[in-house]
């Protein structure tokens, strides 16, 4: 479907540079969505919600001039663009002519999420109630929940660039409470990707295992030790702290801005060898995957450190520009209210050629972290804080008694310097990335990951 | 259509479609976000919006819709779709429209002078603030400076003939400064919050944030020790918010919360007094309805260090046999009501802060803590929180510190409590909070 046509879209364009500017973008979005979970054995919330809406960004400079609307009336864009050209008081230009977007989908949906009844997707959390309550007597709670959303997006710019796409998302999580006398322990797990409801039709239930198998863990874990020690790092989700503590400085805004502790370092040498780290945003069916970015650029797989050398940044256009570089295709948003920002899509390090039972056999005493609860940097100074959600302790080379309440405690190029080790069992997983009041889909992801030392703060 | 027909009509949509009751909430808004770096704009967003969000109840069970589209078609198939979703959803005998409506008249929501000013004014002011952090000698660089102001509107009908608006206004600026470089660089962070920009001082806002972070210039990891703990407004709001969270009746009778079956304990020392006040023109999210329409009111959540209160909305309180709190809060028109906090008040106390640091002696004063929502275990409340921050020696600010863990469990820490700051302000942390310094008894800090 075309949401929006060419010639309105180049008359809007056209309105927007009447006083001036480098370039301008109407960004024209149709957002779908369904939610629905379950709490307590019972089925509640369910959510749907449905927008259409346009944004103009004109760009003069160093400077972004940018409004947005609701719906896409003839009159409301236009006159969306004559406020925006308010801003400027210099010589009108013209828009290129565009050429008409038909947004498609670029990975395959097999099954499309609002054509499921409703009654299936319940049928998936109760299917994972079942499941968890299942594990284990000790099991107390469960919920779950299920979301779809599905955005369609048309992209103009003045220089006659126009393009678009058809992104669909599902995701299914659980979460488990399990108790033993005083003791309450939750247990997290989700399965996210750019696809249609295939994705989580098949087999739920391997999510609320695994949810329900960590809550149980959980509850003979022991305090956390103190102290700096080597950390193997879990596969998956475990990226997280790729993604955090490395990935965000390497986003060109933060660069530019002497706002990260990677700035003028591409081609130094900040890890081993072996040591190989991607953003790439064309992975087929990956939660951070797009066909293009939010300003139309085609996503691509950007090497950022090659054999231990930082290799390059991340670049919407705006950063590319400034930077005298190419956009890494890395221009995105939240949604047709939101600038464009360089954003990560999915990162990850590359595989090695240890096995994880190679990484922990190395450890004479450590912290094998498994899964975070969340965690946060500081990307000017590279330091980071994580909450260890799922943690055991490593003693003599092997993996002995689940701990709780560890937090990783470094910073990135320290930690980056600090791998000695990478395994072969590169997975990748759902995250959600907030930066600038901005929330978007990214994927996390690396094979099992060994850092030589890191300040673990425990309780114990 | 104004929001009211709008509103109107969606209720007509949702009875045509097959709801029992049903509530809609319809919200337009104009806001200015200017960023400013090094003295010049960055960005200027000028933008609008309006949208509306319909709850329906379909026998016993819920279901909700949102849109953008307000036209009679774009509300048909948003009542259709929120009737369809109710089908997939399970009864809930407690669920429900509330009993009672009404509107707490509270002066001062909005100020005229979001409108009045013209966007060059406001730039001036971001950009006054951007040079007032700049100014500071020490200061490297000035990440970003912001200033954002919105107005609105926010309109509610129900099926049971309530309707009732409101508008208000808010304006904010911060500023992220740098002092230091390389490993030893640190980052300050400044805020202020009013009604209108008039309500702002932008030399006050990047001042702050130059001073926050030159205080910090050459910070090294303590050894650890146990000792007092003072922690300044910005901190002690994050805590206060995070607390506020879990005095939610949902997280409770959900059993993800520490304060489960602590109603009328003691859970904190007594001169800690923590309340929810919607009525408070000063707080950024005082309304005089709850996301409902259940009039608001002002709740005293801690009182004398005992647990007076969780925060209610109708299907909340129903369940606990009680009545609401008119705690049924929305972020937008996206969102169906839900329980929460709207301005948490931490009763400021009769120290200064100065005074507060030399009661301390030796100990650890933190300007910033990370790690707070992965690093709290909800339902036991311990906790394991990095923090940033200043020794405190001798009764005086001593030498800055970093990458310090603070250990502890969050009843231990409400009861440790041993003062409370006379400074108090309204801070963006964990929600809007109006926080004073607290004095805390010796806790485990974790350094090298």
């Amino acid at each position: 479907m075309s949401l929006l046509a060419p010639e309105l879209a180049q008359a809007a364009l056209g309105r927007a540079l009447a006083r001036g500017g480098d370039w301008a973008e109407l960004y024209a979005e149709e957002r779908t969505g369904f939610a629905v979970s379950l709490d307590d054995r019972r089925v509640e919330r369910p959510q749907s919600g449905h927008e259409i809406g346009a944004s103009i960004r004109l760009v003069s400079g160093e400077s972004t001039y940018f409004g947005h609307v609701d719906g896409l009336a003839e009159p409301d864009l236009l006159a969306l663009a004559d406020s925006v050209s308010q801003a400027l008081r210099q010589e009108a230009r013209e828009a290129v002519a565009v050429h008409t977007v038909d947004p498609k989908p670029a990975f395959a949906v097999a099954e499309r999420p609002e054509h499921v009844p409703a009654a299936r997707k319940v049928g998936l959390l109760r299917a994972c109630d079942e499941t968890a309550r299942g594990a284990g007597a000790e099991v107390a709670q469960v919920s779950a929940n299920y979301a779809e959303t599905r955005r369609v997006v048309a992209i103009f710019n003045s220089g006659g660039f126009a393009a678009g796409d058809d992104r669909t998302r599902v995701r299914l999580g659980v979460q488990v409470v399990a108790r033993r006398a005083d003791r309450v322990e939750t247990g997290h797990e989700t399965r996210g990707g750019h696809a249609g409801f295939e994705l989580v039709a098949d087999r739920p239930e391997a999510i609320a295992e695994s949810a329900a198998r960590k809550a149980l863990t959980a509850l003979d874990a022991v305090d956390a030790p103190a102290g700096r020690m080597p950390v193997v790092v879990g596969n998956g989700f475990g990226g997280v702290l790729l993604h955090e503590a490395i990935g965000h400085g390497l986003e060109a805004d933060a660069v530019q801005k002497q706002a990260s502790v990677y700035a003028g370092r591409v081609g130094e040498k900040l890890a081993e060898e072996f040591v190989t780290a991607y953003d790439d945003g064309r992975l087929p069916g990956e939660w951070g995957s797009d066909a293009i970015d939010d300003e139309g650029t085609p996503t691509q797989k950007t090497t950022i450190i090659e054999g231990g050398r930082l290799t390059s940044y991340l670049y919407d256009r705006l950063r590319a520009h400034k930077g005298k570089a190419l956009s890494t295709g890395n221009g995105r948003r939240e949604s047709f209210r939101h600038l464009p920002l360089p954003r990560m899509t999915n990162t990850y390090f590359a595989p090695g050629d240890a096995t994880p039972e190679d990484l922990i056999a190395g450890v004479e005493r450590g912290l094998y972290a498994v899964s975070f609860g969340g965690g946060q940097v500081e990307p000017a100074t590279g330091d980071f804080v994580f909450g260890v959600s799922e943690g055991y302790l490593i003693e003599g080379g092997k993996v002995t008694a689940p701990v709780r309440g560890a937090t990783l405690i470094g910073n990135g190029p320290e930690a980056l310097g600090a791998v000695d080790g990478v395994a072969g069992d590169l997975e990748i997983a759902t995250g959600f990335c907030g930066k600038g009041g901005q929330r978007v889909p990214a994927g996390v992801g690396q094979p099992h990951v060994r850092i030589r030392a890191l300040t673990v703060g425990g309780t114990g | 259509m104004t929001l009211e027909q709008a509103a109107s009509a969606a209720l007509a949509a949702a009875e045509a479609a097959g709801a029992t009751a049903a509530e809609a909430w319809a919200e337009e808004q104009r806001g200015l976000e200017v960023r400013v770096y090094h003295e010049e704009v960055e960005s200027l967003t000028d933008a609008g919006g309006r949208g509306l969000g319909l709850r329906v109840f379909v026998d016993g069970r819920s279901g909700y819709a949102y849109g953008t589209d307000l036209s009679e078609a774009g509300l048909r198939e948003l009542a259709a779709s929120a009737a369809a979703g109710a089908t997939a959803a399970d009864a809930d005998e407690h669920d429900g429209l509330p009993d009672a409506f009404g509107a707490t008249p509270v002066e001062g929501l909005s100020s005229p002078g979001v409108e009045d000013w013209p966007t060059e004014r406001k730039i001036d002011l971001a950009v006054t603030v951007d040079r007032a952090a700049r100014a500071r000698k020490g200061v490297t660089q000035v990440e970003q400076t912001v200033y954002a102001d919105q107005r609105g509107r926010a309109a509610i009908a129900n099926s049971f003939g309530f309707a009732s608006a409101y508008e208000a206004s808010s304006a904010w600026a911060y500023s992220s400064a740098f002092a230091g470089e390389g490993a030893d660089l640190m980052t300050g962070f400044g805020v202020g919050l009013a009604r209108e920009p008039g309500g702002l001082d932008p030399e006050a806002i990047g001042g702050e944030a130059a001073d926050r972070a030159l205080a910090l210039v050459g910070a090294r990891q303590p050894e650890s020790r146990r000792c007092p703990v003072v922690l300044d407004a910005f901190v002690a709001a994050s805590f206060a918010g995070f607390i506020g969270g879990m005095l939610s009746a949902d997280a409770v009778q959900r059993g993800r919360s520490l304060f489960a079956g602590k109603l009328g304990d003691e859970v904190a020392a007594a001169q800690l007094r923590l309340a929810d006040d919607p009525t408070d023109p000063g707080g950024i999210a005082s309304a005089p309805f709850d996301g409902e329409g259940s009039p608001t009111r002002r709740n005293a959540l801690i009182e004398d260090g005992r647990l007076a209160t969780y925060l209610y909305d109708t299907r909340t309180a129903r369940k606990d046999g009680r009545e609401t709190t008119a705690s049924a809060t929305r972020s937008s028109y996206r969102s169906p009501p839900s329980v929460g906090t709207s301005n948490l008040v931490l009763d400021p106390g009769e120290s200064t802060l100065e005074e507060l640091v030399r009661d301390a002696g030796e100990g650890l004063f933190v300007t910033d803590v990370a790690g707070l929502h992965s690093g709290v275990n909800p339902v036991s409340g311990t906790f394991s929180v990095g923090a940033t921050g200043r020794l405190i020696e001798g009764g005086e600010l001593g030498r800055p510190v970093r990458e310090i863990t603070i250990a502890s469990d969050l009843v231990a820490m409400l009861k440790a409590v041993r003062g409370v700051g006379s400074e108090a302000r309204w801070v963006p942390f964990g929600g809007s909070v109006k926080a004073a310094p607290l004095l805390l008894d010796a806790m485990s800090v974790g350094g090298s």
